[in-house]
């Protein structure tokens, strides 16, 4: 059994690690969310040029050609140093349903800018208050126009591209529903920022008004579709997940060693060991699920579905539960603006909501479990 | 990342698979398999007498103490061999359960303390099943402090005489040997005037008896030393040393990797796509039973998935992280809550404990009523948040008003 990363990869993720403790530091993170900048620019050419963007993407597309593991172990890095990038939309979302449902030719057209960094992509699925649900898609196509607002579009207003999914042809049914890709740089477009918990990463409100749109994959086939990329993009985010936890955890940890009351580290009470202990099972058991979504992704196996459920499910209760415990470890600087801990705190409550919320994929995970336990 | 076996392991797993297929007990397969929480109730049989049968079988086959050395009756295997061999013994471990506490702890001390000629004479026989050891460490005023123990052992010519009482002995009822600490100076602080021996459970002025617990069974037992003889040749370890022995005991505790840590999960999983709710749809329908089914899936998923990586560790040849010590603390818990949810949803119903009825509803009464034990025994919930706390993360240790001070000066509220 070799249920591990290889040496190459975790060399990778040392080197991940490097890169972002020196380039996204807290005050590059700060940047972002005090309203700065959209997006730290800098950062993002960077990683780029480092490889990290177009790690998983095909060579004969530009990118580095490498896998699924080693897009993970950079992910882990990128939720550890809240790198304030559209990483997760255009690497987990665009560039994978690209990769999952395109053409060669637009496989060639999109994937090498996204890989560069010179292309933004993102996924426009939401159309207001509640989980993905087929009834709720409103935004429709007729002659390759589509027309619609969608609410909340993660990094909607620094994306190029977006993948928008939205009711197609006349039928009426209400499983008809498609993707296609729009360039939100064309006409048809208006794009308003939207406030969210976590600035430091944007969201946006994108209408659509007759804006040509460019169909991805088969008419008809994309709810399917829109499930695999959301599975994809679940174990990619468990990842900077689990990276966010770790980096909690280590947090309350030094505070705990560092902060001296009653005449001794806080770290020696029990009530402070307790809350830590159990910070590092959370983050312990996601770890281990993601690794299982990291297995299951890499080798494109009939578990996926459920892996990435698992690793999902486990890595935003990890994530919460350690950024939070991070701050009552801290105690009153905990939640002072000047402490880097509301930032860990924004980012996994915002990182728990992006792809469904975990309402959604509990009942996800289990009929997936009883889907294959029917099969078996 | 795969889940696959090196050539090496898949021709020792094969070698394993066909000693179980043809030596396991069979017939016991049906039983076995439907004992997966606690205790195995055997209807006919009593669980020591098959165990011993099956741990000759394995001895004579060479596959009993697979990590020991060869000429005390083990195998001189690998730890992934280990792994390899728990797994494919599958069931038919919970057979061994009798032989566990002397082939992981036990054993390993004597074999660290005692003379050639005392490992020769008994490590073997530990080995084969032919004996059974059990470890007598915890008192009633010492549990999860264990170095505060009271057991007295003074010096008398060429042996020592013990008084005191010893407490939660696993198997002591059944056991042939035991290995003991002792306080041997009650001048000296309390870790530095402890010292190990092991004994013969039939030597006069031993009693043992029975703790019967909340499930009902009784699996522990108190153990009473009234002016027992013990040579010195069967002290382990030099006088005042029983703590740094006892370490080494605890450090052998058998590993729980590999071996599938009972959550419940499966059990509650099944259960809920069985029994019907007021809305005449299984249970699992229900999205409030289906978040907290998720939430148990993750666990048990998540502990399963640890036990990979330490297993992937061994397979290395490396030490595995600390990163299993979250087992039984994830896994007690589960039990607890899984037992009373499920209990739950059968509604009034749910108090039936008989055995017709536990046919139909599941297993979960017993563990329910099992599961205190498993959040207590063997390092409580509180003991294991502290391990994971100093010695994975480390923080420092709590401040100890007992460390320094001689053992017969630390303030006993008038309770010896």
């Amino acid at each position: 059994m070799n249920f591990e990363f290889s040496d190459d990869q975790k060399q990778l993720r040392d080197e991940a690690r490097r890169y972002l403790a020196e380039h996204s530091s807290p005050k590059a993170v700060r940047n972002v969310l005090e309203g700065r900048a959209p997006y730290d620019k800098e950062l993002w050419k960077g990683l780029a040029g480092m490889g990290f963007l177009g790690v998983a993407i095909p060579e004969e597309y530009g990118g580095a050609g490498a896998g699924h593991l080693e897009l993970c172990v950079i992910a882990e890095e990128m939720g550890r140093a809240l790198a304030p990038v559209p990483f997760s939309s255009s690497i987990y979302l665009a560039a994978e349903a690209i990769m999952l449902a395109g053409t060669a030719d637009q496989k060639q057209k999109y994937l090498p800018g996204l890989a560069q960094g010179t292309t933004i992509g993102t996924l426009a699925l939401f159309e207001g208050a509640g989980n993905p649900s087929q009834q709720k898609i409103a935004t429709s196509v007729a002659q390759n126009k589509i027309s619609g607002t969608k609410k909340p579009v993660p990094d909607g207003a620094i994306a190029d591209i977006a993948i928008v999914v939205a009711r197609s042809g006349s039928s009426g049914r209400e499983t008809d529903i498609s993707l296609y890709i729009v360039d939100l740089k064309g006409i048809g477009i208006a794009r308003k920022d939207l406030q969210a918990v976590d600035p430091s990463r944007n969201q946006a409100e994108i209408t659509f008004k007759d804006a040509p749109a460019e169909p991805l994959g088969k008419a008809g086939e994309g709810w399917d579709l829109l499930m695999q990329v959301l599975d994809r993009a679940a174990v990619l985010t468990a990842f900077e997940q689990v990276g966010g936890a770790d980096r909690a955890l280590e947090m309350g940890r030094d505070y705990a060693l560092d902060r001296i009351a009653f005449g001794r580290p806080i770290g020696s009470f029990q009530a402070v060991k307790h809350v830590l202990a159990d910070m590092y099972v959370s983050a312990t058991l996601a770890r281990s699920n993601c690794y299982y979504g990291a297995w299951a992704l890499s080798t494109n196996a009939g578990e996926l579905p459920e892996a990435a459920a698992t690793a999902r499910i486990s890595a935003t209760q990890a994530f919460q539960h350690c950024s939070k415990q991070n701050i009552q470890v801290h105690g009153g600087m905990g939640f002072t603006w000047e402490f880097d801990c509301h930032l860990y705190y924004r980012r996994s409550n915002a990182l728990a909501l992006g792809l469904g919320s975990q309402s959604y994929w509990e009942d996800a995970l289990i009929d997936r479990m009883r889907r294959k336990n029917a099969a078996a | 990342m795969n889940f696959d076996d090196t050539p090496q392991e898949a021709a020792f797993r094969a070698e394993a698979r066909k000693f179980v297929e043809e030596n396991a007990p069979k017939e016991l397969e049906a039983e076995l398999s439907k004992a997966s929480l606690g205790r195995i109730k055997l209807k006919d049989r009593n669980i020591v007498d098959v165990g011993k049968a099956w741990q000759k079988k394995k001895a004579e086959g060479g596959w009993a103490c697979l990590s020991w050395p060869k000429e005390y009756g083990g195998r001189g295997a690998t730890p992934i061999e280990r792994v390899i061999w728990q797994e494919e013994e599958g069931i038919y471990g919970k057979l061994t359960s009798p032989f566990q506490i002397g082939e992981g702890m036990c054993g390993p001390t004597v074999m660290a303390y005692a003379s050639e000629e005392h490992k020769c004479k008994y490590l073997p026989k530990l080995a084969s099943g032919e004996n059974i050891w059990c470890q007598l460490f915890s008192e009633p005023s010492a549990g999860s402090d264990v170095a505060g123990l009271r057991t007295r052992a003074e010096r008398d010519g060429s042996d020592w005489i013990v008084n005191g009482q010893k407490i939660w002995t696993s198997g002591a009822h059944y056991s042939d040997y035991g290995i003991l600490i002792t306080r041997t100076d009650p001048t000296v602080p309390k870790h530095k005037g402890l010292t190990m021996f092991f004994l013969d459970m039939k030597s006069k002025g031993v009693e043992v008896k029975p703790i019967k617990q909340v499930s009902g069974a009784s699996d522990f037992n108190e153990v009473f030393f009234t002016d027992v003889r013990i040579p010195d040749s069967q002290r382990l370890g030099a006088v005042g040393d029983g703590w740094n022995v006892s370490l080494t005991t605890l450090m052998n505790e058998r590993m729980s990797i590999g071996s599938r840590i009972a959550t419940g999960f499966p059990e509650i999983f099944a259960f809920c796509q069985n029994v019907i709710n007021e809305d005449g749809v299984p249970a699992v329908e229900d999205r409030a039973v289906r978040a907290k089914l998720a939430d148990w899936a993750c666990k048990a998923s998540g502990l399963k998935y640890t036990s990979y990586r330490s297993i992937s560790a061994l397979s290395r040849g490396e030490r595995p992280g600390p990163e299993n010590s979250i087992g039984k603390l994830v896994a007690g818990v589960m039990v607890q809550d899984i037992a009373a949810y499920a209990m739950d949803l059968e509604g009034a119903a749910g108090v039936l404990n008989d055995a017709e009825t536990a046919e139909t509803y599941g297993p979960f009464q017993a563990m329910l009523l099992g599961a205190p034990g498993m959040r207590i025994a063997g390092g409580t919930d509180e003991i294991l948040r502290n391990i994971i706390a100093e010695r994975v993360l480390g923080l420092p240790g709590d401040i100890r008003v007992d460390k320094s001070v001689p053992f017969n000066q630390i303030p006993t509220k008038g309770r010896t």
